[in-house]
């Protein structure tokens, strides 16, 4: 059972609760072999899918996972647009509370948006990425896939490499991998680490070599083309040069490596695409195992207390 | 704690049933048994190998978790998810004699969510219900072709069954109050 | 007409007093300062046993938002709440809308105090036109019109060049260049203390560099210029280590800290309410050894003044995600508990040495008749009750706004009455 209502982030959860989740998950994923994919667990719910960045593929996903569970979505994309109309966040969603819905999904820019929803409003509120801040489906379905192939998470070496400063994918895969008892490496320019990232229990390296070294996992992050302008970096080429994977650093890492990223791929800045389609990548699996997290998340939650508990 | 029935017993119901279902339905042809998540696993697999016993057909067993299709998933007050469990029928359903096996039937209703689980995965020929104990209070015009005991009880009382295979012990209990 | 506080404890550092004494006031002013005064006609304010008259207190960081943002505060509702939190006077800072960089808004936020009557109200002026940075403002029409003091706060003075500028010309005119030290560049978009809490929570940080550089600076030119330099609220080590370098060499540098700044840290950014916009203010909440300094500087006579950034914003304002709200909370009515609460109470400082910071001091660098309880000074007074409890409550606050953190907080140390001009304008039982 999970213990609150939202799904805000990863460092809410208790290690149990994370259990929990990946073990329904699991079960979930056999329905998608199904011929018929769906089942009528949520039947009459709805669930709406608010999006205040543009996504597809986190998007696409909760909207399979909700359809699968035969519940009613609604996605609204909110353009920036009518953000600057002045509409504030709370009266957006106290309009659309009207509508009744069972679950917000809430994709947002700024940081803790979505706990602001979740204590002034009376939906259940599902975090699909807030700000720099967390996205704990994310996190869950990047579990999931590792837990798959190496069939553990305690003891792995996991190495992240990317812009560590701004992602919340590399928030929440901490958070989680931390409470897994994994051995996590961040590797990043020392103007994309964060100052703190040891006292996350993270071993900081501005080596690629060094993170990959006997690494299980390596998780590449995306490198924005903005970056240039804040000068965190030269160039992406010169990026690529110093931290980009190559088939080569690679083979520092043990033979049966996996190489993960959360999408959408730079090809030739973060990653080569010898690798990103080479053997050891397993990213498209993430995508559908997405789907498998994301049903097992909104089953956990639609079964609390309607109202507030 | 009264005991309505006890390993022997229950072995010889089991075996019973066996020898009904291969009447029943002369022979084994498109069976296939597929136990309810989740003591009626270990029991399709017992009839399974009962079948394979007087026959020597081996009849394909699946395992359903119903608990996605339950009518009273949502509407529970304040209480904790029920545990999922992964389905695994690793065989086509369509045109199949399809054997449901359940421990307990007392409402029906999970026998109607088991319905409705099966059609999502194909259309069977037939669907029959085995059940170990039937304990009457049906709310729902659900009959089992198959019961290994009929124990009539009252909706105070809760019947326990239980099978090596999980509990360590196999017999069949019937007591007051809530079931634990 | 004639008033007499009959009673109490006096302290007053600028005249060395501190000893049980009678205050008389008349016409205004202070008329006497002595033992068992007789009332003679005079109206008879009876000073409880355990309460403290002090020299009226003095804010000298106030935003009291009139004219153009009157929806979050207004001179009326500013003053009232000022003298409900003990101060008798408040300097009120120029980023109004229009800016206030002319005479023309200094004289009507002059009249629109006068007109409320309450506590007295000494504008503060921007450095440069609209506080744009570009050009200087008339700092003499505006030092003749009533300005104390210069600066573009809000924003720090733009460039070097243009705060070399200002100290040489405001030296003329003997009033002091306040800074908002920032370093633009720095700060960036950041939102929050460049820290272990804004990480984790996945805030734009603002480094402490982004201060101190700044105070650097102004103490650098203020020894170049020979000009007076006067930090805004300060927040971090590195600061008042620069500045405490700069009063060493006996430059004209001091330097204001405001009570979030020496109460709370940046954990609160997680704790109680993760993203509680009600901690977000510029500078932020920085770490607990910043607030640890800032204490110990308050207690070594380093930090010169506390001065409370009132800062009023509408709760639709404040009601928003982190990023989007504006900073900045309101603290003339919580500023004497947490000053007795905090530190006089734990024994960091003395009764005396608040008195310094809130009064004194604050008279003193702005060059304000107040701050003093000497004969022929005007009349402001504000009688404290150290020992009494208070809940905090931002709904009742006077301010028009109520974006306080402190709001449900117990704190011990509570303000009795104001007297402004011999004339009580504020008594704690008769609170409206």
């Amino acid at each position: 059972m999970l213990r609150s209502r939202h799904l805000l982030g990863i460092a809410d959860l208790e290690p149990a609760e994370i259990r929990e989740i990946l073990e329904t998950a699991e079960a979930m994923k056999e329905i998608a072999a199904r011929p018929i994919k769906k089942v009528p667990t949520l039947r009459g719910r709805t669930v709406v899918n608010l999006f205040f960045e543009p996504s597809t593929r986190t998007r696409t996903s909760f909207e399979v996972a909700e359809k699968r569970l035969s519940a009613d979505t609604l996605s609204v994309a909110v353009a920036t647009s009518s953000v600057t109309k002045g509409e504030t966040l709370l009266d957006t969603v106290r309009n659309l509370e009207a509508m009744a819905p069972d679950i917000i999904v809430m994709r947002h820019g700024s940081s803790g948006a979505p706990h602001l929803l979740a204590r002034l409003c009376r939906s259940r509120i599902v975090n699909a990425g807030d700000g720099m801040h967390e996205h704990p489906t994310q996190a869950l379905l990047d579990a999931f896939t590792i837990l798959e192939h190496k069939q553990r998470l305690d003891g792995l070496k996991v190495a992240i490499v990317g812009d560590l400063l701004h992602s919340r994918v590399l928030r929440s895969n901490v958070h989680l991998l931390g409470k897994m008892g994994v051995d996590v490496w961040g590797c990043a320019p020392p103007t994309l680490m964060p100052r703190d990232l040891p006292r996350f229990g993270v071993t900081a390296t501005t080596s690629i070599d060094e993170a990959v070294q006997g690494a299980d996992v390596v998780m590449m992050l995306r490198i924005q083309h903005e970056r240039m302008h804040g000068h965190y970096i030269p160039s992406t080429r010169e990026y690529f040069e110093l931290f980009g994977l190559t088939p080569g650093r690679l083979r520092r890492a043990k033979s049966d490596v996996i190489i993960m990223h959360p999408g959408p791929m730079n090809r030739g800045v973060e990653i080569d695409s010898d690798v990103a389609d080479g053997p050891y990548s397993v990213i498209l699996e993430q995508v559908a195992n997405g789907v498998a997290v994301r049903m097992a998340v909104l089953y956990l939650l639609a079964g609390h207390d309607a109202e507030g508990d | 704690m009264p005991q309505v029935m006890d390993a022997d017993r229950m072995s010889r119901a089991l075996t019973r049933i066996a020898h009904e279902i291969l009447e029943r339905n002369r022979g084994t042809a498109e069976l296939a048994l597929v136990g309810i998540r989740r003591r009626g696993v270990p029991l399709a697999r017992r009839i399974a190998a009962a079948l394979h016993d007087i026959n020597g057909d081996d009849v394909p067993t699946g395992a359903l978790d119903i608990t996605l299709y339950r009518d009273d998933l949502m509407r529970q007050p304040v209480g904790p998810q029920p545990v999922l469990r992964r389905t695994e029928i690793p065989f086509s359903i369509d045109d199949r004699r399809i054997l449901l096996v359940d421990d307990v039937l007392y409402t029906g209703r999970t026998i109607r969510a088991a319905l409705d689980a099966l059609i999502d995965f194909g259309r069977p020929r037939a669907i029959q219900l085995i059940v170990l104990i039937d304990r009457g209070h049906r709310e729902l015009p659900i009959k089992a072709d198959y019961v290994g005991k009929n124990i009539p009880t009252s909706p105070a009382e809760s019947v326990q069954v239980r099978l090596i295979e999980i509990d360590g012990t196999d017999e069949v209990i019937v007591q007051n109050g809530e079931a634990s | 007409m004639k008033l007499l506080l009959r009673g109490g404890r006096v302290v007053d550092p600028a005249t060395g007093t501190d000893g049980e004494f009678d205050v008389l006031v008349e016409g205004g002013a202070i008329a006497r300062v002595a033992k068992s005064l007789p009332s003679e006609g005079a109206d008879v304010f009876e000073v409880r046993p355990g309460w403290i008259v002090t020299p009226g207190l003095i804010d000298i960081h106030v935003h009291l938002r009139e004219p153009g943002q009157e929806h979050k505060e207004t001179i009326a509702t500013g003053v009232r709440a000022a003298v409900a939190g003990g101060f008798t006077a408040v300097a009120c800072m120029p980023n109004t809308d229009p800016v206030n960089d002319h005479p023309g808004i200094t004289e009507l936020i002059l009249k629109r105090a006068a007109a409320a009557g309450l506590a007295r109200v000494y504008p503060i002026g921007a450095v440069s036109i609209g506080s744009r940075g570009e050009q200087l403002a008339e700092l003499g029409a505006q030092a003749a019109a009533g300005c104390v003091a210069f600066t573009d706060d809000g924003r720090p003075v733009a460039s070097a060049l243009l705060m070399r500028r200002a100290l040489e010309y405001a030296s003329m005119l003997g009033v002091p260049i306040i800074d908002h030290c920032e370093d633009p560049s720095l700060k960036g978009d950041g939102v929050a203390h460049e820290g272990f809490f804004a990480a984790r929570l996945g805030l734009r940080g603002i480094p402490a560099a982004a201060e101190s550089i700044m105070v650097e600076r102004g103490v650098s030119l203020a020894e170049l210029t020979g000009g007076t330099f006067h930090v805004a609220h300060m927040s971090v080590r590195q600061s008042l280590r620069a500045v405490r370098d700069g009063k060493s060499r006996g430059v004209n540098v001091t330097c204001e800290v405001a009570p979030h700044h020496f109460v709370l840290t940046d954990e609160s950014l997680e704790s109680p309410v993760r993203y509680d916009t009600n901690v977000k203010m510029n500078p932020p909440l920085r770490e607990a050894a910043d607030r640890d300094a800032m204490i110990e500087g308050i207690a070594d006579g380093s930090v010169d003044v506390i001065a409370t950034d009132h800062a009023p914003h509408h709760s639709d304002e404040k009601l928003v995600e982190f990023d989007r709200a504006p900073f900045g909370i309101v603290g003339l009515e919580t500023c004497v508990p947490l000053v007795f609460d905090r530190l006089v109470h734990t024994g960091r400082i003395t009764v005396k040495r608040a008195v310094e910071l809130l009064s004194t001091n604050p008279a003193r660098i702005l060059r304000l008749p107040g701050g003093s309880l000497a004969v022929g000074r005007p009349a402001d007074l504000t009688v404290l009750a150290p020992d009494a409890e208070v809940h905090v409550s931002a709904a009742a606050l006077a301010s028009k706004s109520k974006n306080t953190p402190f709001d449900g907080w117990s704190l011990k140390g509570a303000v009795a009455a104001t007297i402004v001009g011999g004339k009580v304008v504020f008594s704690a039982g008769t609170r409206g």
